[in-house]
C-alpha cells in the first residue's frame, strides 16, 4: 500500500504525520516542489519579516521524516497524474505509484490584468522565497504600495509601518477583508490601520504599476491618483492550484471538488486546503477555505479515512490574523448576508436565521475561545438567548457547560 | 545554549539544548521530540503545546494564555503553561518540563 501526497505545505505535511500517528504501515511519500523542508507559512508575513530566521520555520527537522518512514521528495515537480496507472509522473518522467493520492497543491497569487506587474520591485508573498525577497526589499525601501486589502496585505502593511516604511493599501472593494468580515469589523480595522499611519485607498482599482529606471515606482489608481512607492506588494487574492486535477479529468469548480470525506470525483484521490472545495454543512454551500487550521483538520480526516475509519470533515473553521498589535480572531463560517451585532469596539457576533454563526474579535482570546466552544457542535445559541445574556459569550459558554 | 529536560508521558527524560530566545515549543520541535504539536506555530491560537512547569520556574502566564489553556486536551493545573509562551533564557538552565498524555 502507498499514499502519495503532492504539496509540502501544512496540509500535505499533516497527512503524512497523521498517517504514521494513526499506525499506517504502507509507504508514505510527500512531494514538494520547494527545496526547503516543510515549513510554517503564517509567520512569513509577520515574525519572519522581522527576524529573518528561516530555520525556526521548519514544521519538523529532517530526522522526523526519517524516523517516521516518510519519503520526502523535495524540489520535485509533478507534471501529471496517470489515473489509469495510479501513478503521478514527475517533470523528469519518473512514475511514482499510489493507492491513495492526496492533492495538497495550495494556491498561488491571483494576477489581475494590471500592466507593470512584471517589473522589478513588484513582489508577492506566498512562500519562503517570496518572503526572503520581500525582506531584502524592505531593507532599502521607503514606501510600500500594497495591492489588496486582505489578510496578507494588511499583515504586511503593519509590519512595513513597524519597520519605518510608509504604506498605502489599495483595495478594490469598499472595505477591508470584505470576503471574510462583517462591515463593522472591516470599519474597525480601517481605523486601526489608519492609526498605525497606513494610507487606505478603498474602492479603488490599481490600473498600472508605474515605472522609473526599469523598476516599479508606484501604482496608478482608477481615479488617476499616483501612489509613489519603491516596493509594490501584490496581495489581491489567490487562485487554487487545480491544473493537475483538471488535466486528470477530476471535477473542478473554484477548487478541486471533494465530498464530505475530502474525496474527489476519483475515490482514490483526495484534496485538501486552499485547493479544495468541500460541502460546508455550516454554510449550506460549497466552501474553499484558505487557512492552516482547515488544511490540518482536513488532513487528519483524510488520514482517518485512509485508515478505514472515515469521519466526515466537519470541524469548526477558525482563523487568526496578527496586524501589528491587533490580533483578529474569527470563529465560524458566515455568509456575507449574516446579521452583524457589534458588542463594543472589538467584538462582532454574526447571526443567520436567529442562530449565532460566527464571532469576530480583536485581542479578546477569551471571547474567541468561548465562541469556538459554543459553535463547535453545530448550531450556536439563538440571538434571543445571546441578547438575554447581554451578548456575554463567556457567560453563555460557562452556562452551557454547566447544563451539559 | 540552555539545557532543558523534557519528561515524556512514558516517563523518559530527554535533555535538549535550546537556543536562548527560542520558545520552549520551538526547542522541542527542533529537537524532534514527540509530545508537543504546536499546531498554530506559536501564535497562541491553540493549546497543543501544553506542558507542566512543576518547579514554577517559567514565570507568570502571558495575556490570553489562561483562556487558551482552557481548551487543552489534558488536565490543566496551576503548573500548566503553553510552551510557545516560554522564552528560553540562560536562567532556565536545567529546567524540567513535563509533557501531558496528549495534545489533541
Amino acid at each position: 500500500m502507498s499514499v502519495v501526497i503532492i504539496g509540502g505545505g501544512h496540509g500535505g505535511f499533516q497527512v503524512a504525520a497523521s498517517l504514521r500517528q494513526d499506525g499506517y504501515a504502507g509507504q508514505v511519500t510527500l512531494i514538494s516542489a520547494e527545496a526547503a523542508l516543510p515549513y510554517q507559512r503564517p509567520p512569513l508575513s509577520k515574525a519572519y519579516l522581522k527576524d529573518g530566521i528561516a530555520d525556526a520555520l521548519h514544521l519538523r527537522p529532517a530526522s522526523f521524516y526519517a524516523r517516521n518512514g516518510i519519503t520526502l521528495r523535495l524540489g520535485t515537480r509533478i507534471a501529471r497524474i496517470d489515473r489509469a496507472a495510479a501513478a503521478v509522473i514527475t517533470d523528469q518522467g519518473e512514475a511514482i505509484a499510489y493507492d491513495h493520492l492526496v492533492l495538497a497543491t495550495g494556491a498561488r497569487n491571483a494576477r489581475p490584468p494590471v500592466p507593470g506587474l512584471d517589473l522589478p520591485g513588484v513582489l508577492g508573498l506566498r512562500d519562503l522565497d517570496d518572503a526572503q525577497r520581500l525582506r531584502g526589499a524592505m531593507s532599502t525601501a521607503r514606501h510600500a504600495a500594497i495591492i489588496g486589502g486582505g489578510f496578507i496585505g494588511l499583515e504586511f502593511g503593519a509590519v512595513a509601518r513597524g519597520a519605518g516604511l510608509g504604506a498605502t493599501v489599495i483595495e478594490a472593494a469598499p472595505r477591508l477583508m470584505a470576503r471574510a468580515l462583517s462591515p463593522q469589523m472591516s470599519g474597525r480595522f480601517a481605523t486601526l490601520h489608519r492609526d498605525m499611519g497606513t494610507e487606505l485607498c478603498l474602492g479603488r482599482l490599481a490600473v498600472e504599476v508605474l515605472e522609473a529606471e526599469g523598476r516599479a515606482a508606484g501604482v496608478r489608481l482608477d481615479d488617476g491618483t499616483r501612489v509613489h512607492a519603491d516596493l509594490v506588494l501584490l496581495a489581491a487574492g489567490v487562485v487554487p492550484n487545480t491544473e493537475l486535477a483538471q488535466e486528470a479529468g477530476l471535477a473542478v469548480a473554484n477548487g478541486i471538488v471533494v465530498d464530505k470525506h475530502l474525496r474527489s470525483s476519483d475515490p482514490a484521490i483526495f484534496a485538501l486546503g486552499d485547493c479544495a472545495t468541500f460541502p460546508c454543512r455550516r454554510m449550506g454551500a460549497p466552501l474553499r477555505l484558505e487557512s492552516v487550521q482547515a488544511a490540518t483538520d482536513q488532513a487528519r480526516a483524510i488520514a482517518r479515512t485512509i485508515m478505514g475509519q472515515p469521519a466526515p470533515y466537519d470541524a469548526l473553521p477558525w482563523f487568526w490574523s496578527d496586524q501589528g498589535p491587533h490580533k483578529l480572531q474569527i470563529a465560524g463560517a458566515c455568509l456575507p448576508s449574516d446579521a452583524a451585532v457589534p458588542v463594543g469596539d472589538n467584538i462582532v457576533i454574526r447571526f443567520r436565521d436567529c442562530h449565532m454563526t460566527g464571532v469576530e474579535t480583536i485581542n479578546a482570546p477569551g471571547v474567541h475561545m468561548a465562541a469556538r466552544k459554543l459553535l463547535a457542535t453545530g448550531l450556536g445559541p439563538t440571538q434571543a438567548d445571546a441578547a438575554a445574556a447581554g451578548y456575554d459569550l463567556r457567560a453563555l459558554a460557562a452556562e452551557r457547560k454547566a447544563t451539559v | 545554549m540552555t539545557t532543558i529536560t523534557f519528561i515524556t508521558p512514558d516517563g523518559a527524560r530527554h535533555d535538549i539544548d535550546a537556543r536562548d530566545g527560542q520558545s520552549v515549543m520551538q526547542a522541542a520541535l527542533a529537537a524532534d521530540l514527540d509530545g508537543i504539536i504546536g499546531e498554530c506555530g506559536g501564535s497562541m491560537m491553540c493549546a497543543t503545546c501544553h506542558c507542566y512547569d512543576d518547579e514554577g520556574r517559567t514565570g507568570p502566564r502571558s495575556d490570553g494564555e489562561d483562556e487558551m489553556l482552557e481548551s487543552a486536551a489534558c488536565e490543566v493545573t496551576p503548573q500548566s503553561r503553553l510552551s510557545c509562551q516560554i522564552k528560553v533564557s540562560a536562567e532556565m538552565e536545567g529546567l524540567v518540563i513535563r509533557l501531558p498524555q496528549s495534545q489533541l
